[in-house]
This record gives C-alpha cells, structure tokens and sequence, in this order.
C-alpha cells in the first residue's frame, strides 16, 4: 500500500476510500440517532409524533377551507405527503449543518467529508421507515388496502434521499465558509411546506399555474408517493414526475460537485 | 543512524496559508461582507488581484524533505509556530500541501487529539467504536481488540455509563487506548500525552515505544524534550516552517535550547508592564552558557550565567539595594528564587551609572521544561522595578548525574544531587 500526498491529489482515490469508510457512516448516524433520543423521555416516539401532529393540523385545515374530496379520505393523502416532506425537510437541515455541528472531526482526523453529510440522511431515513410504520397502522385503521404501484415506493424514497442530499451537500459546503446559510435552510422549509402539494392535492392547482409550479422538484416526489401509496387512480402528472427526475439528478451531480471542489479547503477554512 | 527502508519521504513539502487582515474578521466569511464588498466596490474583480494588498500569504512549511526508516521514530520538535503541527495536518491528509510531495508505504493512522469525535452522551462502549471507525479501524478489529482497549484503560466497570460522568482522567485513558491499539504501518502522533498522570503516560510511552519495536514508524511531536529525548531514534527541528536541523536526539535538542531564534519581544526598558518607584530600571537580561556565549536556555547540570543589565536613571550610587529573579514553570507555579538577599548580601554600593549584576549558576537542577522568571529590585525596601514576568527560557533534558540516565518531568519538579550505599 502507497500512499501519495500532494496538491490536487486527494480526488484520485477517493471513491475508493469513500468504500473503505462506509462503517463511519454508519456508526455516525447511529451516533446521531443515539444522542437524538437517548435524553428523551418518549425516544424514538418523538419520530412519530411530529408527523402525526403535522397531518393532524393539515387535515383539520383542508376540513376548515372545505376542500373536496377525493377517492381517498383526507388523512391518507395528507399522510401520503407528509412523508416524503419530512423526510426531505429533515435530510436537508440536518446535513446543511453537518459539517459546521462536526468541526472537530473536519480538523483532527482524515476521512472522506462525504461520510458526515452523508451519516446525517441515513439518519433520516432511518427516522422515515419508523414513520412509515405509523403510515401502515393508519392504512389498517382505513381499511385501505394499497395497489401495485406501492412497489415503486423504493425508488421514490431513493428520488427524495438524492435530492435531499445534492441541496444538502451544497450547502454544508456553502456554511462551512458562509455561515449564512445556516439560516436559509429553515426558511426553504418553511416556504416549501406551503409550496408543495401537502394540504392540496395538485389537481386542484390551476393549468396556468401548473408550469411554474412544477419547477419545484418537490411536487413530482410527492405526487409519486400518493400514486404510490394511495392507487393507480390517483392523477399523476408526467411533466411534474420528469422535472423533479431531472432537477434531482442535476442537483446530486452539482452538490457533489461543489463539495469535492470545496472539500480540500474544509479544514483551512473552518 | 541510516535510514533502512524509508516508509514516509517527503520531498520540498510547502504549504502557505492567506491570510485576510480586515477588520476584526471572523475566522469565517459572512456572505454579508462579501455582498457588501461588492455593492462598495462593484469593479474591484476587475482590477488584478495584485492590488489587493489584505490579504497576505504565509508559508506554514517551506522545503519541508526528509525520510523516516521502518521501525523509526522521529521526534519534531520546535517553538510555536514552526509548523510542527502543519506538518502533521498534511500528512494526515487532513489539509492538502501547497507543493511538493509525500509518500508514504503503508497504512497511516494520526493521533492528533485524544478523544477525536467522542460524544459525553454515549457510553463507555458505545464511544470505543465510534473513536474506533473515526481512527478508521474496521468495526471487526475494535470487536477482536475490545477486551484489550478495556483493560489497557481500566474502565471496565464503567463501560455503560456515559462519558460525560467519567473523571478527566478515565476520559483520556479510554481515548488513548482506543488509539494505541490501531495497528498502522505508519503513526503519526502531536502532542498528546500532555494529559493524563504520570503513571498513564508512562504506559503510553510504553505502548508507543512497542509499536515501534514491532517494526512500526512513529513521527512523534512533542515540546517534552526529555520525552523526545527518550523516545526518538532521531529528531527534526523545524524553525519557522523549515527543517533546520535533522540527527540525533541529544545534539538537536541541545542546538534547539541553545540557539532557537529570539523570541520578538518587547525591549525589557520598553515595558510598561511594571510597577516600581523607576530609580533602577532592568534594562536586559542575558542568558549565558558558562564559557560566556549568548544562548536562549540551558540543558540540566550545565553551569550557566544571567547577566542583568540594571539602568540607573537617579545618576546617583544607592545603598541597600536587593534583586530578586523568582523562576517559575510553564504553569506558573514559583520553581525557586536567587535573591541578593540569600547569596549575595547587600550590593554595598552601586555605581553612579548603569551597571551589570552577574548571577552564577553552577549545574542547573531545573527539571527540563519551559520557565519564565520574575525580576524584583528593591532600593532601602521600597520597590524600584518589578517585572512579571521578564523573560522565558528552556531547559533541556542533560545527564544531570554523569549516570546516562536523564531526568525528566517524570521525576517530580527538581533534582537533587543523593548517592546510594549498602550498609
């Protein structure tokens, strides 16, 4: 085993390295999860409350603003959505902030940095397949038996993980140098909850709206997991569902990008 | 000592830091100023970069090159700001050079904090593989040598309790043996063992000096010359981000006590730091080895000199005059005190004028270490000057006792000369 040190280096084996490490990833979301719920009083219920709370409040405004119904009763299909968003909003904040929450390893020791943002979504997405437990206890209370289209539920999971991952990986390594961005990223959040088809139903939103409204990557994710969830009859917009693919993989190429290219620069930096 | 089969070589390594003087900068950039900058001066990218006089560069290392052997262990030492630290952070990977090159022949693990990602929250257990996969040991290494981290740091009763209530000292000893039971071709270790007590280190040193036995190369920082001393196959000096001298232990550290560059510090008379009513002013203080050369420290059982050049601004010769040098360790603690008024009774009288008061130190029994010393200066019991502390200088490790053996830190806080007899 040789190992070469010197400017400009570091890019030619990292991926091999990044292989080698894959156990860091683990335990530092292990890590994460751990300390999450170790002082808690509920633990991991914590998990499952803030999605129910948060459909619970949606439901109650679509009964108040008198929306119409649908083939599916409101609590699947503001639960169908609540999902995937938690999963996103929380993959996000949690890795913009990785790398600034985890200073010391930047300075001390060497691994590949993609491991921290990267320990922060499997983090999340251990979270979400705790939530999707809540999701089936739901769907048994409804006596609603899901279709087919429930086996494209990984990929979508995979869909929403990549772009969580590419804004994220981008902004960790925008906060290292720019703390600012610490605060962007909650005020993303928030504007996306309302933004994205989560107390509605796209349908409901007007054609000449449609266009701009699909830019957001968010709403051909989301749309996909109520088809997924709820049934082949649930409208599915393919202009949406090819936008948010291609802003996606365009996001992960980009944020991995940025991050390689800011990544040799981390620990001079932060 | 010949270098066998180099394992680490490093060639013209260089590695230069900008620095940005602006107003009391952050150490990060708020994206505000740099809005703000470019609303202030929207045209300023287009003027060459030369121009931009704030920020200046700083080279950490310079022309770095040396090669350590199998089974090696070199110790670096130098002041502050050398680089050593510099040094170990490109090494490790940690920050890219600007220029040159190393190549190191196996597998390479840094200590360059003790306890690097451990969380207060988890347990004893939990902590030892998490240190472990951030050290890079796979998770069926910390499983098979998991009795042994335990036992080496003397925690097994408390592994399922979180770190946070651990004493400072269970804390370090868990940290350090998750770290020594790393296997690396290649360990690279800064100053680390400056925690813990004495019988820890002394176990530490142990476990390093077994690594290196087993064939193992150990690059090895520490400002603990005798430690150095001890533990080095050879030693690196660097001064200001350059290798200045490279060879044994014995002679680097003596050249390293000897002639480290002056500190840049501010003119003794220049001071303002001071109370006293001014008639004696301490103007300078040199550091003499006893065959009259200008040096920075002195090494253990040398004999040395302190000349204090005293200003006498009344112009007039004054009687009862006392000066005290109180000499302090790094922490601070009151070491021992050479007084006028011990050994040398009152000055009688002092000239008119300036003048040299010479203090004679025969063999040195200051334990190797850094120490600063306090001047006192009193004229018919009021106080003249009072500087604290004046100065600093190093003492390195020496064969106090002709035995071959050096004292250390180890051995408490000062020599005394004893002889042994049967009976």
């Amino acid at each position: 085993m040789k190992l070469i040190i010197e400017p400009g280096r570091s890019a030619s084996q990292y991926w091999r390295e990044l292989w080698h490490y894959r156990e860091l990833l683990y335990f530092l979301a292990w890590r994460d999860l751990a300390v999450r719920y170790k002082q808690t009083v509920i633990g991991v219920a914590w998990a499952l409350i803030r999605p129910a709370l948060t459909m619970v409040v949606f439901v109650l405004f679509r009964r108040l603003m008198g929306a119409e119904r649908s083939h599916v009763s409101d609590v699947l299909l503001v639960l169908s959505a609540v999902l995937p968003w938690q999963l996103f909003a929380n993959a996000l904040s949690e890795s913009s902030t990785s790398l600034i929450n985890n200073t010391n390893l930047l300075s001390k020791v060497y691994f590949p940095r993609l491991i921290i943002p990267g320990a922060s979504v499997a983090a999340a997405l251990v979270d979400f397949l705790i939530t999707l437990g809540l999701l089936a206890v739901v769907m048994m209370w409804q006596g609603f038996a899901p279709g087919w289209t429930l086996a494209a539920l990984p990929v979508l999971v995979v869909a929403t993980l990549a772009l969580s991952t590419g804004i994220g990986l981008f902004l960790a390594a925008l906060n290292v140098q720019y703390r600012d961005f610490r605060y962007v990223v909650p005020f993303i959040i928030q504007i996306g909850l309302f933004v994205s088809p989560i107390a509605f139903a796209s349908a409901n939103v007007p054609e000449r709206w449609k266009l701009l409204y699909s830019f957001n990557p968010l709403v051909g994710i989301i749309d996909g997991f109520r088809w997924s969830i709820l049934g082949a009859q649930t409208p599915l917009d393919r202009r949406a569902v090819t936008m948010s693919l291609v802003i996606t993989v365009l996001s992960v190429c980009y944020g991995v990008w940025y991050f390689r290219r800011m990544e040799r620069r981390f620990a001079d930096v932060i | 000592m010949s270098v066998i089969q180099p394992r680490v070589v490093v060639e013209g390594l260089g590695k230069r830091y900008r620095l940005q003087h602006r107003h009391d900068r952050h150490t990060y950039t708020a994206l505000r100023d740099v809005l703000t900058d470019a609303i202030r001066s929207p045209l300023s990218w287009l003027r060459s970069t030369t121009a931009n006089v704030d920020v200046e560069e700083f080279w950490a290392l310079k022309d770095v090159s040396f090669e350590v052997g199998e089974g090696e262990v070199l110790g670096i030492v130098g002041r502050n700001g050398a680089g050593k630290s510099t040094l170990l952070k490109v090494l490790s990977r940690i920050t890219e050079p600007t220029e040159g090159r190393a190549v190191m022949h196996g597998g390479v693990a840094s200590l360059l904090e003790v306890g690097t990602g451990f969380h207060p929250e988890l347990t004893g257990r939990d902590n030892i593989f998490l240190n472990g996969s951030i050290l890079g040991m796979p998770r069926a290494d910390i499983a098979r040598k998991f009795d042994e981290i335990v036992a080496f740091a003397g925690v097994d009763r408390f592994l399922d309790t979180p770190v946070k209530r651990y004493s400072s000292g269970m804390y370090v000893r868990l940290a350090f043996a998750v770290a020594a039971h790393l296997e690396p071709d290649i360990l690279i270790v800064d100053e680390v063992l400056a925690v813990g007590d004495a019988e820890f280190q002394q176990k530490c040193l142990g476990k390093m000096g077994e690594v290196a036995r087993s064939g193992r190369t150990v690059l090895f920082v520490s400002h603990h010359l005798a430690t150095v001393e001890n533990l080095c196959h050879r030693v690196m000096l660097l001064d200001r981000g350059r290798v200045k001298l490279i060879g044994e232990p014995g002679e680097v550290i003596a050249a390293y006590v000897n002639h480290a560059a002056p500190a840049s510090v501010t003119p003794l008379l220049d001071r303002t730091d001071r109370e006293g009513s001014g008639v004696l002013r301490f103007a300078e203080v040199r550091l003499l080895a006893d065959d009259g050369h200008a040096v920075q420290g002195f090494v253990v059982g040398d004999d040395a000199i302190f000349d204090i050049q005293i200003r006498n601004l009344a112009g007039q010769a004054h009687r009862s005059v006392h000066v005290s040098i109180g000499i302090n360790s790094a922490m601070g603690q009151r070491v021992t005190t050479w007084s006028t008024s011990y050994a040398g009774g009152d000055l009688p009288v002092t000239p008119a004028s300036d003048f040299v008061l010479r203090v004679r130190l025969p063999r040195i029994a200051l334990i190797p270490g850094s120490y600063t010393y306090n001047l006192f200066a009193t004229v018919g019991g009021d106080v003249a000057d009072w500087l604290l502390p004046a100065g600093a200088f190093e003492v390195g490790a020496g064969d106090y006792f002709g035995s071959g053996q050096l004292p250390g830190t180890r051995d408490g806080t000062f020599i005394s000369d004893h002889s042994f007899q049967l009976t």
